[in-house]
């Protein structure tokens, strides 16, 4: 890819001095839009800007058929249309995990999962590292030496819309404990509109306020509101969506006939698998 | 789709650089007139700017044409016309809207003096689908957004004949983010009351905010319009180094 891309890329001898970021972003992805795909590009964005942080890779994970929620459809549709969406990008890619998952899985328990996945990464290279550096008979340069020494495990932050860091206030939809540990332990890039709610839900949450040097804002400044469940309706009478959610998407959309009235009925007498779980 | 009036929806504008809220605007404006029952719209045109209309920051028409021609590869109804920008000097949109409608008419013209065979190889030629071809000339719609329906308001900016020429021989469709005061602004103004029916307000499902002044803020900056243009859009730029610090 073009050097001229990514004019905010950190450099080299800078990048080892930034944290190494990767972003997880979960939804319905019901489907796929535009919008989502911008979330990476504006956090990535944000973060280089810091100064502190270089972001390495995006993960999208859609959620399981097990959430229940109204109008999903099958999790293999879902899926099909993030891995076309994602074709022309370099560093966002798809994980099927979660959706193959039995039973809904808990946001925190997928940012648990992705990290240890990251975990093993740099501890398998670290010991790659080590078994090359005792194969090396000459002195290396130091600059040879930083690409040898493995490094730590990289952040993994949950990239959401201001509407789940709002959510998050809804009784029985979060545990106590799992927002915590995506605040504390993790941390959360928000992206959302001018004029969002979302820094008084910080203010008004304990919990988010003593984590909230965790939690990013950051401004669309562009606004391109684009809701999947505008998008179905759109489908649904027939309106044009091109320009709004990838082309290979809409076209895959058209060949299975996903999203017609009936689907949008789907689990509508179901309670959302969060309440039935935590509402015992 | 018989007995539907043909409409063909031209846009003109600076371009610079087009973005997917530019191609979205035909898209809306053609799902609100087909669902309107009343016409087909059998073609979109895109007329960039000419050089000489002096806006600041106006890159060269060359350049704008070659990313309109690149956004517009997976479009199968909208074309791109260059003539406005290869005048010697700017062209008033009435004038715009006039030599197109001419061009359209000569097309119905000449399909319909001829054979049944050359009639289908114009057809597939100028790209013209309706069944009425031989015999209906399309209305030719200008498409735009709120904001530029708001100038008509601006003293000494456009002609009054013009606008009236505008409204009553061609139409519009205007796209609006569903601003109250859009309505408002036509019920007060007397030529564009008294000529209502011929100007569609078509409401934006998504509200886009995707301008071309936007995206070249953000490129001095650095930052990603990824998804914002189209790729091949975003490739030509970086290509040739536009729209920097």
């Amino acid at each position: 890819k073009s050097l001229l891309r990514h004019a905010c890329k950190p450099v080299m001898e800078e990048a080892s001095c930034r944290t190494e970021v990767v972003l997880l972003a979960c939804g319905s992805f019901n489907p796929i839009t535009n919008m989502h795909l911008r979330m990476f590009e504006l956090a990535r964005d944000y973060l280089h800007e810091t100064g502190k942080y270089t972001v390495i890779k995006g993960i999208i994970s859609p959620v399981g058929d097990g959430y229940k929620k109204k109008g999903l459809i099958e999790a293999e549709y879902r899926l099909a249309m993030v891995k076309m969406a994602t074709e022309s990008s370099d560093w966002v890619t798809l994980s099927s995990w979660e959706s193959q998952q039995e039973e809904w899985v808990e946001t925190a328990k997928v940012l648990r999962y992705h990290y240890e996945n990251l975990e093993n990464l740099s501890n398998n290279e670290k010991k790659n590292a080590t078994h090359r550096k005792k194969a090396k008979k000459r002195k290396i340069e130091e600059k040879n030496e930083t690409s040898l020494v493995a490094k730590d495990a990289p952040k993994l932050m949950l990239l959401c819309g201001a509407d789940v860091v709002e959510s998050f206030s809804i009784p029985n939809l979060w545990k106590k404990e799992d927002i915590e540990e995506i605040v504390g332990r993790f941390g959360v890039v928000c992206i959302s509109r001018l004029g969002s709610s979302v820094e008084k839900c910080i203010y008004e949450s304990d919990i988010i306020w003593k984590f909230r040097t965790n939690v990013h804002l950051v401004t669309e400044w562009i606004t391109n509101d684009i809701s999947a469940t505008k998008v179905r309706r759109a489908l649904r009478r027939g309106q044009s969506v091109k320009y709004v959610i990838p082309d290979s998407v809409t076209e895959y959309i058209q060949k299975h006939s996903l999203y017609d009235p009936c689907s949008e009925d789907k689990n509508a007498n179901v309670i959302l698998a969060p309440f039935q779980r935590y509402a015992k | 789709m018989i007995n539907r009036v043909p409409v063909a929806l031209l846009s003109c504008g600076s371009f610079n650089p087009i973005t997917n809220m530019h191609m979205r605007m035909f898209e809306l404006a053609r799902d609100h007139l087909h669902q309107t029952g009343l016409y087909n719209v059998i073609k979109g045109i895109i007329s960039p700017v000419n050089d000489r209309y002096g806006k600041e920051g106006l890159v060269a028409a060359k350049h704008r044409v070659a990313m309109i021609q690149r956004a517009l590869e997976t479009s199968d109804w909208i074309t791109l016309e260059p003539w406005e920008s290869q005048q010697e000097q700017w062209v008033e949109t009435v004038m715009v809207l006039r030599h197109h409608y001419n061009a359209l008419f000569h097309q119905c013209q000449a399909m319909s003096g001829t054979s049944l065979e050359s009639t289908k190889t114009l057809k597939q030629k100028y790209n013209v689908d309706s069944p009425n071809a031989q015999s209906v000339v399309p209305r030719l719609k200008l498409l735009c957004g709120a904001d530029v329906l708001k100038t008509f308001d601006i003293p000494n900016l456009w002609k009054h004949e013009h606008i009236e020429e505008i409204v009553q021989k061609f139409g519009l469709v205007c796209i609006s983010r569903g601003d109250v005061d859009l309505q408002k602004f036509i019920d007060e103004s007397n030529i564009l009351f008294k000529h209502r029916r011929n100007i569609h307000v078509v409401r934006e499902w998504v509200v886009n905010d995707i301008s071309a002044t936007h995206i070249r803020r953000a490129l001095r900056k650095g930052h990603s319009v990824k998804y914002l243009l189209p790729e091949s859009v975003i490739d030509y730029i970086q290509q040739h180094n536009m729209y920097t610090a």
